[in-house]
């Protein structure tokens, strides 16, 4: 069972349910799929035992093989490659890779006439892990000044036990990182809140895991803000609500310091455990389905 | 209006004396108030265009409200499509698909493509062709507060940094052009291609803060992305009274940082009301946190 925690809207609580989930339940495997901004780990403090750096393999051209005939430009879809002529007075043409706009696909490797370009790791970020208890723990880390994260947040879900309930903080948005992190997915948590812009971010959501055909119900945080839009958005397309948390400064306070709230607050222990029984009742009705 | 965007025209030299700034707000951290400022500075400031880069997940048209006069379609990448009538099923594309976009019964995926059109490359049937995208729309509108530049990617679809370079250069245009003197930018979260997008070539990041470990953490991950591509940043806690000491850890590792804290705004309910009710915070009040906006827009102006 994978359950992964989004929202369209950035800041709604994500990696508090996630975490607060992980931590109710047992056998669980934690992958903070936010690679841009991994949080979890501020609140989970795993130990960690294993750091691995994540590459994506880059164009590097031999140019004692390369006679800049610019096919590899050519069937370059992400303009990553720049190749200038041959000059026939100075018999040298000169290729320029741009790695930040490469995705990866190889073409030009296996499409250069002359053998002459070749795959070589790029390094865009880190993947560590370990334990918090027997809590199993796995994030990335973008780095600086890199643009891609889904092929960090790939590389992070090759970590995927499925022997475990794995619980994915996946980053905000609609967007390639969040189709990334949603994939291969039983079910979505989506987190608002009922403001406008909640509501609005929420819509967007929802369309995305209407297109990907993924399960999901909504979880209301700080529920008395705001107005009653979102309750009545769900009702009328009959999202089920998996949990509301009014706002609390209590709440609010653990969270500034990085403190899980069913550490101090042990009625939500068993809030977030029926959440699961519930999303593991919907799922079994969808799959029946 | 005519809008011509053109690539490549970042460090565009000046023009006579006229100096325009590019203002982009952004905080690595999600939810921590980067709509509600961008909005007030909106109604604060006078002689701007508004952008809204956050293009998966836009929220500022709910604050300024605005009327659309120029749309457009944004295309953008290729999706594959495979003909089943000339597809002899030899699996060469499924070999060479880096995405596993294409399943053993040579269906595309379109969400999985990255349209890297090597499948038609490789296929030796001439069974492969590909389909350009129209990814998203994005408009022109008027406001109250002047000309919004703003934008909806499609449903699970890529290419938001590219999206958002439209819409910047669309903006950047419109200053030159009317002479305005401040373009100001509602950014995206995280660090990754949309928020890179957002900083290159601005004037000025407003890092927006919370005093929370995720903020704190996230606002020295953004702060060094702005560095990195060499924007001067200055930051705002907001929510400052929610946890005092890490408010004053926040200052510690700006002032380290060579960076100015231009405001501490409190927590307010304040902010949820004017969100609810739909307008910039400064247009619901003008006391409290609303004063302490108009105080901050002027020390970054």
């Amino acid at each position: 069972m994978i359950v992964t925690v989004a929202s369209g809207k950035g800041g709604t609580g994500k990696t508090t349910i996630a975490v607060n989930l992980a931590l109710a339940l047992r056998n669980i495997q934690f992958l903070d799929c936010d690679v841009e901004e991994p949080n979890a780990q501020l609140f989970l403090k795993a130990d960690i035992r294993s750091r691995k750096a994540a590459t994506i393999r880059v164009p590097e051209v031999d140019e004692a093989l390369c006679n800049y005939c610019g096919r590899c430009r050519e069937v370059c879809a992400y303009n990553a490659i720049a190749v200038l002529a041959l000059d026939e007075d100075i018999k040298k043409g000169s290729i320029l890779i741009f790695p930040h706009l490469c995705h990866g696909c190889g073409g030009c490797t296996l499409l250069c006439p002359q053998n002459a370009v070749k795959e070589v790791n790029k390094e865009i970020g880190v993947i560590e892990a370990g334990n918090a208890g027997e809590l199993e723990f796995i994030h990335g880390r973008l780095n600086i000044g890199e643009i891609m994260s889904p092929p960090l947040i790939r590389q992070v879900k090759e970590y995927i036990n499925p022997e475990k309930t794995v619980i994915i903080d996946a980053p905000p948005g609609t967007s390639c990182p969040v189709i990334a992190s949603l994939k291969g997915s039983d079910f979505c948590i989506l987190v608002t809140e009922p403001t406008p812009f909640g509501l609005n971010d929420l819509i967007l959501a929802v369309e995305v895991l209407r297109k990907l055909e993924l399960p999901f119900g909504v979880v209301v945080n700080r529920s008395d803000i705001g107005n009653d839009k979102v309750d009545s958005y769900c009702l009328e397309e009959s999202i089920p609500i998996l949990m509301r948390i009014p706002f609390d400064r209590e709440i609010a306070s653990l969270y500034s310091k990085g403190i899980p709230i069913i550490e101090e607050k042990k009625e939500y222990i068993g809030k977030f455990r029926e959440m699961f029984d519930f999303i593991m009742s919907i799922n079994q009705k969808s799959f029946v389905m | 209006m005519k809008i011509i965007v053109e690539a490549g025209t970042e460090n565009r030299p000046e023009q006579g004396e006229f100096k325009m700034k590019q203002i982009v707000v952004i905080s690595g951290k999600g939810g921590t108030g980067k709509t509600v400022l961008t909005a007030s500075f909106a109604a604060l400031s006078k002689n701007k265009v508004m952008v809204d880069c956050d293009v998966d997940a836009a929220d500022l048209h709910l604050l300024l409200h605005p009327t659309i006069k120029v749309r457009h379609e944004f295309r953008s990448g290729k999706t594959a499509r495979i003909d089943k009538d000339l597809c002899q099923g030899c699996g060469e594309c499924i070999n060479a698909c880096r995405f596993d976009a294409i399943s053993q019964d040579f269906a595309v995926d379109p969400v999985s493509c990255e349209g890297c059109t090597i499948c038609s490359y490789v296929c030796p049937s001439g069974a492969i062709t590909l389909e350009e995208n129209i990814s998203g729309e994005w408009f022109v509108s008027h406001t109250k507060y002047g000309i919004l530049v703003h934008a909806k990617l499609g449903i699970a679809e890529e290419n938001s940094g590219k999206l958002v370079m439209v819409v910047r250069q669309a903006a950047k245009d419109i200053a030159e052009k009317e002479g305005l003197e401040y373009v100001i930018i509602d950014g995206p979260p995280g660090i990754g291609c949309p928020v890179i997008a957002s900083l290159s070539g601005s004037d000025m990041a407003v890092v927006v803060t919370e005093p929370t470990v995720s903020g704190i953490h996230d606002m020295q991950r953004v702060v060094q992305v702005a560095g990195h591509f060499g924007i001067p940043t200055k930051v705002v806690i907001n929510k400052y009274d929610i946890n005092l000491e890490n408010s004053e850890s926040i200052k510690q590792i700006c002032e380290q940082a060579d960076i100015e804290v231009v405001a501490l705004l409190p927590f307010s309910r304040q902010v949820s009301e004017s969100i609810v009710q739909g307008i910039p915070l400064v247009e619901f009040s003008s006391n409290g946190i609303a004063g302490d906006i108009a105080l901050l827009w002027e020390r970054i102006k």
